[in-house]
């Protein structure tokens, strides 16, 4: 075993998923199940004057908008996206109703048959109806503009991104007794329940959602799987029978939702050597409904300056919505769009005012006890100097920056530094959450941990119970926990918003020490632990003040490029990082969210092109939607500096977004500097560096 | 519809299908062989990766009729080998396997590079895997996990 990997211990879950004994949603045993298909809407926008199914052999259904139980909403954060569309549709392939049968040839046929007459109205892509718009200012913006040495506007952009999990999209579903019964692939097991419950007005009890292996999620999985227990619920309550929804990558890619494009404008002033002031405004497209872009947008704009301190801002934030598919999570929930944006321009405006821009943006870091974007504090330790010196080291930094900064060198070398704040947004984990966890222990003295976090392949099945049987010292063979099943476990909260170590973690290690005080051999015993987070953490969404999360953990990214003149392709030649997640519970699981993490970031970088074409994604395919194969990146290198947390499992916080942010914006820098001109888009293709070094367009 | 026969994991299996029928929905659906898994139904992931004879085949793009008479290994067949012991304990050493639906077809093709080349360069375990996507490892993991068994593994008979 690799020598830094002391305190890791192999995945509860690694031999059935490498023997291929794992049972992903498609592997499970399904006799008898009826396939659902969706009819999906071909327009982008209109009313929908008739729907004309074709007769329907023995044993087909068909199910729409008329049969809804109670509420034709899917229970999302703002819920104002229907279950399927109701006399109107707002996007191309938007879900009208679903066609149900036992054949899948049968459905495919039925659907080409079926007619859907619209009165079609304009439809709106770009950038102009905002449904959701945030804003807040720190210091005196207005008095920076009047006495300055130098100013600089400029706008940047950011594409789509397509998780691309590995398994697609997919639900079993079934009666047991009058129960309903839900197998999907899946991150958060309570949000669909509770969006089942919410479409059909049932009781809570009659709803139990348990999860099999998940091929992946990235974010994919938060909403989409809600939408699909909506739908396939408001059948099985008529039809009384098994049915089985798994998508194909082809509707995977162009019917699920996706990560927000965004647009932003900075315009920033430096006086005295030091940026005293940002005016920045955020947009982001959120397709045809609002659904969870809000939170999205909230994130965004708390990253809106990354980990540097500016004393004066004036910040604002739109979502737009759009005749396009809805976007929604991924790994990073907005502040990659920010982190990137800023990133660019801290050292964009710093390059032509005349500083070394990575001298200059160091120059700004933030400390502990200054006032963060959203005039809350840092309350903790910060280590970014150490992060970057020991990431400088590691990439020889110094002396490729001098080197590659030399006309005609056609390689670059970019650092990023970035936060990522962790778990829900303010005192949203007390507030809102309430995760409970439960504990018990047997007669034979197991411990049996049961938490609702989902193991898409991050390892927190194995390292909660990691947290659980250290804090009891017990060996990890006496502690049990399974994958998440709503009818065993109390609600822990989603998996989502890197909160599975910092808020369930901590959870884990508060029970274990309860459990250990009251400890009694050879007997039953259970106890309950409710989330109490830091009492110091104070949040106002409407007005955007206040302590915006419970911790942050910290990050540094060294990407080195080489560019080819002649076919303008960047192959990436090196990458080294340092992070500090408080402290890793196991360092292989976290060094492999980091590699991970970064390989993600960088096909966002400068692979990943997705885009839309009359209300379409033109990308159908993994062959045209490009992702990073192994030949695409070189060896990484990863090394964790501790800095615990107070309110951490052994001063853990979080990592799966944090690995993400500062990708993009270090292989920006990179790239910048082995094309010697600047950019402004991601992802950076050979098309756009040759519109940028031929044109000089941005 | 006709009758095809094959090897699968060295059993024989004669099956009355449709010879355009994907050898993939074959495995999966006639012969419940769930390790195999799907990922985007066009050869550009992978994940379906069997070995036909010796090569490492995307089970999505074949028709069955490709593989009459063959000897295919699956997943299924291979994780009762010695040599599918060196390759996962590789892979749990370095930590190459993460959501594990890419997992039994990387590490078939794992097998058909390492019978092929014992020993490769790092730039050859990359192209090697090139038709395999990751997405949660970044391939760092399975890459090390690979030449770790390239550099340590001595003379294993693959």
């Amino acid at each position: 075993m690799p020598s830094n990997f002391k305190n890791s211990t192999v995945k509860i879950d690694n031999e059935e998923k490498m023997a291929g004994l794992a049972l992903f949603t498609d592997d499970l045993p399904a006799k008898d199940f009826l396939w659902c298909r969706p009819l999906r809407s071909n327009i982008a926008c209109g009313r929908i004057r008739s729907i004309n199914i074709p007769k329907l052999p023995k044993g087909y259904y068909y199910i729409d908008a008329r049969d809804i139980v109670k509420e034709n909403v899917v229970n999302i954060i703002f819920s104002d996206w229907p279950v399927f569309a109701d006399r109107r549709v707002n996007y191309y392939g938007e879900t009208i109703g679903l066609l149900i049968g036992p054949d899948k040839e049968v459905l495919e046929e039925l659907a080409r048959m079926s007619q859907v007459n619209y009165d079609e109205e304009t439809p709106e892509y770009e950038l102009v109806n905002s449904q959701i718009h945030k804003e807040f200012k720190k210091g005196d913006f207005e008095a920076v503009t009047k006495d300055y040495d130098y100013t600089l506007t400029e706008t940047f952009e950011t594409g789509y991104q397509e998780q691309a999990y590995l398994e697609t999209q997919g639900m079993i579903m079934w009666l047991d007794g009058d129960k309903i019964t839900i197998k999907a692939s899946m991150q958060c097991p309570f949000y669909i329940k509770n969006a089942v419950v919410r479409t059909l007005g049932c009781d809570p009890e009659k709803v139990r959602v348990i999860q099999p292996a998940v091929g992946g999620a990235f974010g994919g999985k938060e909403h989409y799987p809600s939408m699909m227990a909506a739908q396939m619920a408001t059948a099985i309550v008529k039809i009384k029978k098994p049915l089985k929804m798994i998508f194909d990558r082809g509707e995977d890619l162009m019917y699920t939702t996706k990560r927000h494009p965004s647009r932003t404008t900075y315009e920033g002033y430096i006086k005295d050597g030091k940026l005293v002031g940002v005016k920045a405004h955020v947009r982001l497209n959120g397709g045809a409904y609002k659904g969870c872009s809000g939170v999205v947008l909230s994130r965004a704009l708390i990253a809106v300056i990354d980990c540097y301190n500016v004393p004066n801002l004036d910040i604002t934030g739109d979502v737009y919505i759009t005749n396009t598919m809805p976007t929604a999570a991924f790994r990073g929930f907005g502040s990659p769009q920010t982190i990137f944006a800023f990133e660019m321009f801290i050292e964009h405006i710093a390059k032509k005012a005349g500083f070394d821009p990575v001298e200059f943006k160091l120059n700004h870091l933030v400390e502990k006890g200054m006032v963060t974007a959203v005039s809350g504090k840092f309350h903790d330790d910060i280590i970014l100097p150490e992060l970057v010196e020991r990431a400088m080291e590691m990439s020889d930094f110094k002396r490729k920056y001098k080197e590659y900064s030399q006309p005609g060198s056609n390689r670059g070398i970019g650092l990023s530094t970035f936060l990522h704040g962790c778990g829900f947004t303010g005192s949203g984990e007390s507030t809102i959450i309430n995760a409970q966890l439960k504990l018990t222990k047997d007669e034979n003295d197991i411990v049996h941990l049961y938490t609702s976090q989902v193991d898409f392949g991050q390892g927190n099945r194995t390292t909660l119970k990691k947290v659980v049987s250290n804090t009891l010292g017990i060996p990890e063979e006496q502690v049990t926990h399974e994958a998440p099943d709503t009818d065993h476990t109390l609600s822990t909260g989603p998996t989502a918003a890197s909160r599975t170590m910092i808020i369930v973690g901590y959870l884990c290690e508060k029970a274990a020490k309860h459990l250990k005080e009251i400890w009694k051999p050879g007997e039953y015993q259970e106890w309950i632990e409710p989330y109490v987070g830091p009492d110091y953490i104070h949040w106002d969404e409407d007005t955007m003040q206040g302590d915006a999360y419970p911790g942050y953990a910290w990050g540094v990214n060294v990407i080195e490029v080489s560019f080819d003149p002649i076919t303008y392709q960047i192959k990436i030649e090196g990458c080294w990082s340092t992070y500090d997640v408080g402290h890793a519970i196991d360092d292989r699981i976290v060094i492999g969210q980091a590699d991970g993490g970064l390989a993600q970031a960088i096909g966002y970088g400068y692979l990943e092109n997705m885009e839309v074409a009359e209300g379409r994604f033109r990308q159908k395919t993994l062959s045209d939607y490009i992702v990073p194969t192994a030949v695409d990146l070189p060896m990484m290198e990863t090394e964790l500096i501790d800095n615990l947390f107070a309110y951490g499992a052994s001063g853990a916080k979080g990592c799966g977004e944090l690995t993400f942010v500062g990708g993009a914006p270090a292989l920006g820098h990179a790239i910048e500097m082995a094309i010697k001109h600047d950019i402004h888009k991601i992802p950076a293709n050979p098309e756009y560096l040759m519109e940028v070094i031929e044109h000089g367009k941005y | 519809m006709e009758n095809i026969s094959f090897y699968v994991d060295d059993k024989e299996v004669i099956i009355d299908v449709d010879p355009s029928t994907r050898l993939l929905d074959v495995l999966r659906i006639k012969l419940h062989i769930t390790g195999v898994k799907e990922g985007c139904g066009e050869g550009a992931c992978g994940a379906c990766s069997v070995i036909v004879d010796g090569v490492c085949y995307d089970s999505c793009l074949t028709p069955v009729a490709n593989v009459i008479g063959k000897h295919i290994i699956t997943i299924e067949g291979f994780r009762n080998t010695s040599q599918y012991r060196i390759i996962a304990d590789a892979f749990a050493d370095f930590g190459a396997s993460q959501c594990g639906f890419c997992t039994p077809g990387m590490i078939l093709n794992t097998y058909a590079l390492l019978k092929n080349n014992p020993h490769p360069t790092e730039e050859e375990v990359r192209v090697a895997l090139s038709g395999n996507l990751c997405r949660c490892t970044g391939y760092n993991a399975i890459v090390k996990a690979i030449l770790d068994i390239a550099e340590n593994g001595g003379d294993i008979e693959w």
